[in-house]
Order: structure tokens, then C-alpha cells, then sequence
């Protein structure tokens, strides 16, 4: 942050190395285009700089980045008319998917098949997989809007859930829940593929 | 007692913290004694790990450049 207020050029390029293509699957949660959310994620650090030196620090630099990405996003979908709320969607998202396949278990709740240790894996091993990524990518991408939101929001981006249900606008609850989801049907995915190889 | 299949549903909330202490102390009750549910936590914890760790798409030369325009014209 000091680096960044004292104008060092290194210092820009990192953030926006390590923020630009997040904040572009962030943005595709709020608006379908792919060139309209990259030109949301322009704007966006352009709002980044505009506050950046008024900026208190009383919320991370990366919510903050997600907050204003949040706003951008939104008024530009609702100037399209095509203005989804999240808590509406958090409401309508309903549907009660169990975590695990229900004919996992006995009727008693056991495991009847249950998990195979991954052990030997390491998140640092599975991601520099290419495979793995597309896999998780591709997950992550099939997800209903709102579930990629949170779980972008929350698990790669690692922004805290109270901030969460305020660029979202949704409750604590329906965060939770929509991270359950979310989460569940990532490791059934990565289940599934790592069984194959 | 928690059952493998109910220990599944609020994993969640066990790792995010959020369980009271009496679902807390349930499960991991359970969990000293199931390595199924162990194992199953074992994977949900390196499925959020390596979520976190997935590298961003690289950002286009032009944009790149743009940027750094803007950033230099901030600086003054």
C-alpha cells in the first residue's frame, strides 16, 4: 500500500497482476458478457485509482477492489436492464442439492461408499495440473450465478464473509449456504476427476 | 450422535467457524471416530486450499499498458 501511494510502478503492476483475471470472474457474475465485464474491471481500477489515495484501510485492499468492482458491475447491468438482485437469487436458490450423492450413505447415515483419502496431494501439486485447473474452472463456471459469486468471493479471492454479504447484499445465512453449495459440488467434481487419473 | 450423512451438510460451518459449541464438540466426537469423515474433511479442506492457490489469468499486454498510463497520470 505504501509502495502504491508513493507511485512505484512495480508496486500497480502486481496488484493488478494478481487481482485483473479474478475480478473478471467476478464480474461475469454480474453481467454475461465477456467484453462488458472486462470493460467493468477497466473502470473499476480506474475507480481503484480515483480513491486509492483517500482510501482509510479499514476494510482490505481487496475488498475494497471487490466493493467497487461490485458497484460498477451493478449499475452497469442495471443501466442494461438486465439487473439481477443477488438477494432474490439467494431466496430462489432453493433447490435442496444434498452435499454428497444421498446413495453414499446407508440408510442409516453411514458411509456405504465412502471417500478415498487424496493424500499425497497437495493444493500446490493439483493446481500446477493443468488438467485440474480446467476442471476446477469449468466448475466453477457451471455454478449458478450467485454460488459463483460467494464461492469466487470467499474461497479464491479469500475476501471475509461479513464483507461478502455486503458487496452482495445478501444475509449472513444465505452466505453460508450458498458456500455449502458452492464447495460441495466443487470436491464431488474434483471426486470425480481424480478417480480418472 | 451425528450421523456421517448430517456431518456432511454443515462441514461448512464447522470449517468457516460458525457451529455452536454443542455442534462443534459433536463433531469432532465424530470424527475421532470415523475416518470416512475424516477423509471427507480432509478433501473439502484441499478442495477450498486449492481453490485458493488457483493462478489468475494473465492480463493483456494492451490493458496492461492502458493501465499503466492511467497509474503515471495519477502520480502527477
Amino acid at each position: 500500500m505504501k509502495r502504491l501511494l508513493a507511485g512505484e510502478e512495480a508496486a500497480f503492476l502486481e496488484l493488478v497482476r494478481t487481482h485483473h483475471g479474478r475480478l473478471i470472474r467476478l464480474a461475469l457474475t454480474f453481467v454475461a458478457d465477456r467484453s462488458v465485464a472486462e470493460e467493468v474491471v477497466q473502470e473499476t481500477w480506474l475507480g481503484v485509482l480515483n480513491g486509492l489515495r483517500s482510501f482509510e484501510g479499514r476494510s482490505s485492499l481487496k475488498t475494497w477492489i471487490c466493493r467497487i468492482l461490485a458497484n460498477r458491475a451493478k449499475s452497469r447491468a442495471v443501466r442494461e436492464g438486465r439487473m439481477i438482485s443477488f438477494a432474490s437469487l439467494a431466496e430462489s436458490d432453493g433447490e435442496d442439492e444434498p452435499a454428497v450423492e444421498p446413495e453414499r450413505f446407508t440408510s442409516a447415515g453411514r458411509w456405504s461408499q465412502p471417500p478415498e483419502s487424496w493424500s499425497g496431494d497437495t493444493p500446490e501439486k493439483l493446481v500446477l495440473r493443468e488438467e485440474t485447473r480446467a476442471v476446477l474452472d469449468e466448475a466453477i463456471a457451471e455454478l449458478p450465478p450467485i454460488q459463483r459469486a460467494v464461492l469466487t468471493l470467499r474461497d479464491v479471492e479469500g475476501v471475509d464473509s461479513a464483507s461478502i454479504c455486503n458487496v452482495l447484499e445478501i444475509t449472513e445465512t444465505n452466505q453460508r449456504v450458498l458456500l455449502h453449495r458452492a464447495r460441495s459440488r466443487l470436491r464431488r467434481k474434483l471426486e470425480r476427476y481424480l478417480k480418472k487419473v | 450422535m451425528l450421523t456421517c450423512k448430517e456431518l456432511t451438510e454443515i462441514i461448512t460451518d464447522y470449517i468457516e467457524g460458525r457451529l455452536t459449541l454443542f455442534q462443534r464438540i459433536s463433531f469432532q466426537l465424530h470424527l475421532g471416530m470415523c475416518r470416512h469423515c475424516r477423509a471427507y474433511l480432509r478433501q473439502m479442506r484441499l478442495t477450498v486450499r486449492t481453490l485458493g492457490k488457483m493462478p489468475t489469468m494473465s492480463v493483456p499486454q494492451d490493458v496492461e499498458q492502458e493501465l499503466l498510463k492511467r497509474f503515471r497520470d495519477w502520480k502527477r
